[in-house]
């Protein structure tokens, strides 16, 4: 009992001296990053990266990562998601190393260095038993709009439409707004709000009059797409661009890109990289 | 030995007043930009158009809330009375830990709850009963009630229960000595004595209410609009600053966050105050 | 109506209202748990999430939860005990006391998010260069803070309930002040102090936006508290939410709850065993 007290005591703050002293010896962020980033050996680089960012863009960064992963195993690099602002904050701030955008930058936000790695087009979804098979672009833009209200008005059947929307720092949103609405549309204030693709593509799939909006690379069986002024989007629509609704997915960082960082968009932009986008987008090269 | 305490306290003092400064320091300029009351009662919030007004996100956080006390309470005040003094005792001993080990489940699960099950079931009754213009989505108040009512409803109960049980066994012998049932001697004399234990943990649920935030995103809907029926979807303040947060610019935005952090303290502070206020005009009394 | 009639009525409206909550408690854990328990292996529990965690197992989220809460205990609870030892012990109830304990109880009503908003501004964003930005000592460090209030208020009802006799005989015997606080208070209040702990982790496993945004929501392994990385209530969320794969998301619930369901078996045996050496 004597010692029983004060050995607890001990070991917890021992535990913390260890835990942090684990720490210490290990890896730290990118852009300072080792010496194997300048020739050597290609299994010497090391080090770590953090993406952030749209959520439309994640899958494609996963995907990205891990190829890179495979090929250079000591380098960790972590994807998180946020929406386009998210990460246009945070290669602005330096929080992540590379910041991920499925839109434009706006003016104000050119402050950091910028890479296009993709193209997308922009799909929208109604749920699987929704018979729409087809809307003006005129249309589209009146139903997010609210003046549209009732599916029957656009060919469905009588029922209330629930439209589903992202979130104000969403790429995937703003680029929508940009080429549906221009300047003299806004969005419903009754629409309902979800923060990433995934949970809109959820909201979309359990609502038999739902609508909404994702990237095309997120399309999957749960929802439908529908055609916009009769062309199907389609990888290839948005190569040839008849199917208009379509945004870059950018890279960002704080300042030019050095060490592990540029070896990873070096990466990206190659045909390699290339090849992992052309699997579910449409790539720049 | 007493400096090292002394040292240790002071760190861990500083670092939780930390929190409350460092919220109030980086919010309070969005009132003076803004002007309160435009912040707090301004009925539209759009960043990007640098208009700041929370008060469809207020309404939503009370909306729910008293949704939640509505639903929750009562039930929560039953099924304690029920432990206590009506359930057979092998009963209750199985009940009460099922009970604590419900207090502490994650919201996400109840949050995953609501999204794939009560959503979906919301959904399918509006249809049944549809009203005009209404939107039939099923992420609505009523959810966000529901789904807040079940998560504080193990809180109460255990709170309510163990106050129901520490009433002095001659207070319930007296009564029921003098002739009255069992819930006359209930009613009368056991629920008043247990008045303070149960109001604490009533503001305890509510507590947890108002701060909810995941639970609340799954259910809620998320639009940022005055609800017009408990079918409406709302937006919450503690939702608008999970949304918000990684994305809001350094400057205005970020302070309007910080700004509804504020505010939130403030409703918990006065929702504090007013229970403890109960509390001891309770034990006073006695 | 006669007394009889109302306690009739009454029995029935409580066992109704106390069966029916109950078996609404239930009826969730089993739902989700029967949704997940489909996907459960071991390979689920040892293996990293692939595709996003679409496929794969919960393994680097059930590291980071463990590494997370460790790294959060380890510092908060020694503060905290220490915080609670001088409040009772060494100070006297000055208004200065008072005012902090009024403090600490506000604080620890306050919502889980706003730790978050601090957490994100100051841990990640500020201090990027000393934790890493989006870590796992961003997030030890949020939660530390989120749970100290608990962990000191639990703390000094313990201390404060433990009788005068114990402490007077001690210093009777000769014992100093310290040796009293080490070998006779902290032990009669160990029960008292770990439930608060306890409570504490229960608070940061199930919280989940506050971190979120400070440790970052990593798929990969964590391998330092440098590294971000996701807790299972993270995991859970991301996987509904963003990912929409509700099938990995109930089972990752499952594995949850029955963490959940360990933590709490432990706080009983943990308070059994020790009011059983402390029993007067």
């Amino acid at each position: 009992m004597l010692k029983k007290q004060a050995r607890f005591i001990f070991a917890t703050l021992l535990c913390a001296v260890l835990v942090f002293s684990a720490g210490c010896g290990n890896s730290s962020s990118a852009p300072e990053s080792q010496n194997g980033a300048q020739g050597g050996g290609e299994t010497e680089i090391s080090g770590s990266i953090q993406i952030a960012g749209s959520t439309s863009v994640q899958p494609l960064s996963e995907e990205l990562a891990m190829a890179f992963m495979s090929k250079y195993p000591k380098v960790k690099i972590n994807v998180a998601g946020g929406g386009s602002g998210a990460g246009i904050k945070a290669a602005q701030e330096g929080t992540a190393d590379i910041g991920a955008s499925s839109r434009e930058l706006k003016p104000e936000e050119k402050t950091v260095k910028e890479f296009i790695i993709a193209k997308d087009g922009i799909a929208i979804i109604v749920n699987t038993q929704n018979p729409v098979e087809d809307l003006t672009l005129e249309q589209i833009k009146e139903i997010f709009s609210g003046k549209i209200t009732n599916w029957k008005d656009v060919g469905g059947k009588d029922a209330p439409i629930t439209v589903v929307i992202r979130e104000d720092g969403s790429g995937t949103r703003g680029a929508f707004e940009e080429i549906v609405f221009g300047k003299d549309a806004k969005f419903t204030d009754r629409a309902i709000v979800q923060n990433s693709t995934g949970a809109l593509r959820t909201a979309v799939a359990g609502d038999p009059n739902a609508i909404g909006f994702i990237s095309l690379g997120s399309l999957n069986s749960e929802v439908k797409a529908i055609k916009v002024d009769g062309i199907e989007v389609s990888k290839e629509t948005v190569l040839n661009n008849s199917y208009k609704i379509s945004r870059p997915f950018i890279y960002m960082t704080k300042d030019e890109p050095t060490g592990l960082v540029k070896i990873f968009l070096d990466f990206v932009l190659s045909p390699e990289g290339q090849k992992i986008v052309a699997q579910d987008f449409i790539p720049v090269k | 030995m007493k400096k090292i305490l002394f040292i240790c306290a002071a760190l861990s003092i500083t670092s939780v007043m930390l929190i409350g400064l460092f919220v109030f320091i980086e919010g309070y300029p969005i009132f003076t930009k803004v002007g309160f009351f435009n912040f707090v009662f301004g009925q539209k919030w759009s960043p990007s158009d640098n208009l700041y007004g929370i008060f469809p996100m207020i309404c939503g956080t009370l909306a729910t809330t008293l949704g939640a006390l509505i639903l929750g309470v009562p039930l929560s005040i039953f099924t304690a009375i029920f432990l206590s003094e009506y359930a057979p005792k092998k009963a209750e001993r199985l009940i009460t830990p099922a009970v604590e080990l419900l207090a502490g489940i994650p919201s996400v699960i109840y949050g995953l709850f609501g999204m794939t099950m009560l959503v979906p079931l919301i959904r399918e009754f509006q249809k049944a009963h549809p009203s005009t213009n209404q939107i039939q989505s099923g992420y609505s108040v009523l959810a966000a009630s529901i789904i807040l009512a079940i998560m504080i409803s193990p809180t109460i109960i255990n709170m309510a229960k163990d106050a129901l049980k520490s009433v002095p066994n001659d207070f319930k012998e007296g009564s029921l000595s003098l002739g009255a049932t069992k819930w006359q001697t209930t009613w009368h004399i056991t629920l008043p004595a247990a008045k303070s234990g149960i109001i604490a943990g009533t503001v305890l649920g509510m507590g947890r209410a108002i701060g909810e935030t995941m639970a609340v995103i799954m259910v809620a809907g998320n639009t940022v609009k005055f609800p017009d029926s408990i079918f409406s979807p709302i937006r919450t303040l503690t939702g608008n600053i999970a949304i918000e947060m990684a994305y809001a610019e350094a400057g205005t935005h970020t302070q309007a966050l910080f700004g509804t952090g504020i505010i939130l303290f403030i409703m918990i502070i006065l929702t504090n105050i007013f229970a403890s206020r109960i509390y001891r005009k309770d034990a006073a009394a006695k | 109506m006669k007394p009889k009639t109302v306690e009739n009525i009454m029995k029935i409206v409580l066992w109704t209202s106390g069966l029916a909550t109950i078996a609404v408690l239930l009826m969730i854990l089993a739902y989700i748990v029967s949704r997940g328990i489909g996907k459960l292996s071991v390979d689920f529990l040892t293996q990293s999430p692939r595709r996003m965690g679409m496929e794969g197992g919960v393994y680097p989220a059930i590291v980071g939860t463990v590494y997370f809460t460790l790294l959060t205990i380890a510092m908060a609870a020694p503060l905290g005990i220490a915080a609670a030892v001088y409040l009772t012990e060494y100070s006297k109830e000055t208004f200065l006391v008072k005012s902090i304990r009024f403090g600490n109880d506000m604080l620890s009503a306050v919502p889980s998010i706003v730790f978050g908003l601090f957490g994100f501004a100051f841990f990640v964003t500020r201090l990027k260069s000393v934790t890493g930005g989006w870590s796992i000592l961003s997030g030890a460090l949020t939660g530390m803070l989120m749970i100290l209030p608990v962990i000191i208020r639990n703390a000094e009802e313990a201390i404060k309930t433990v009788p005068r006799e114990y402490k007077e005989a001690s210093l009777a015997l000769g014992a100093t002040k310290e040796q009293t606080l080490i070998h006779v208070t902290l032990p009669t209040a160990m029960p008292g102090i770990l439930t608060g702990v306890i409570l504490g982790i229960g608070r940061i496993i199930g919280e989940t936006a506050a971190f979120l945004l400070t440790l970052g929501g990593s798929i990969l392994l964590p391998t330092s508290v440098f590294d971000p990385a996701r807790t299972l209530a993270m995991h859970i969320y991301i996987t509904a939410m963003e990912v929409g794969a509700m099938d990995m998301a109930f089972s990752a619930a499952t594995v949850l709850i029955a963490v959940v369901l360990i933590l709490n078996l432990l706080a009983h045996g943990i308070s059994n065993r020790y009011s059983r050496f402390s029993s007067r």
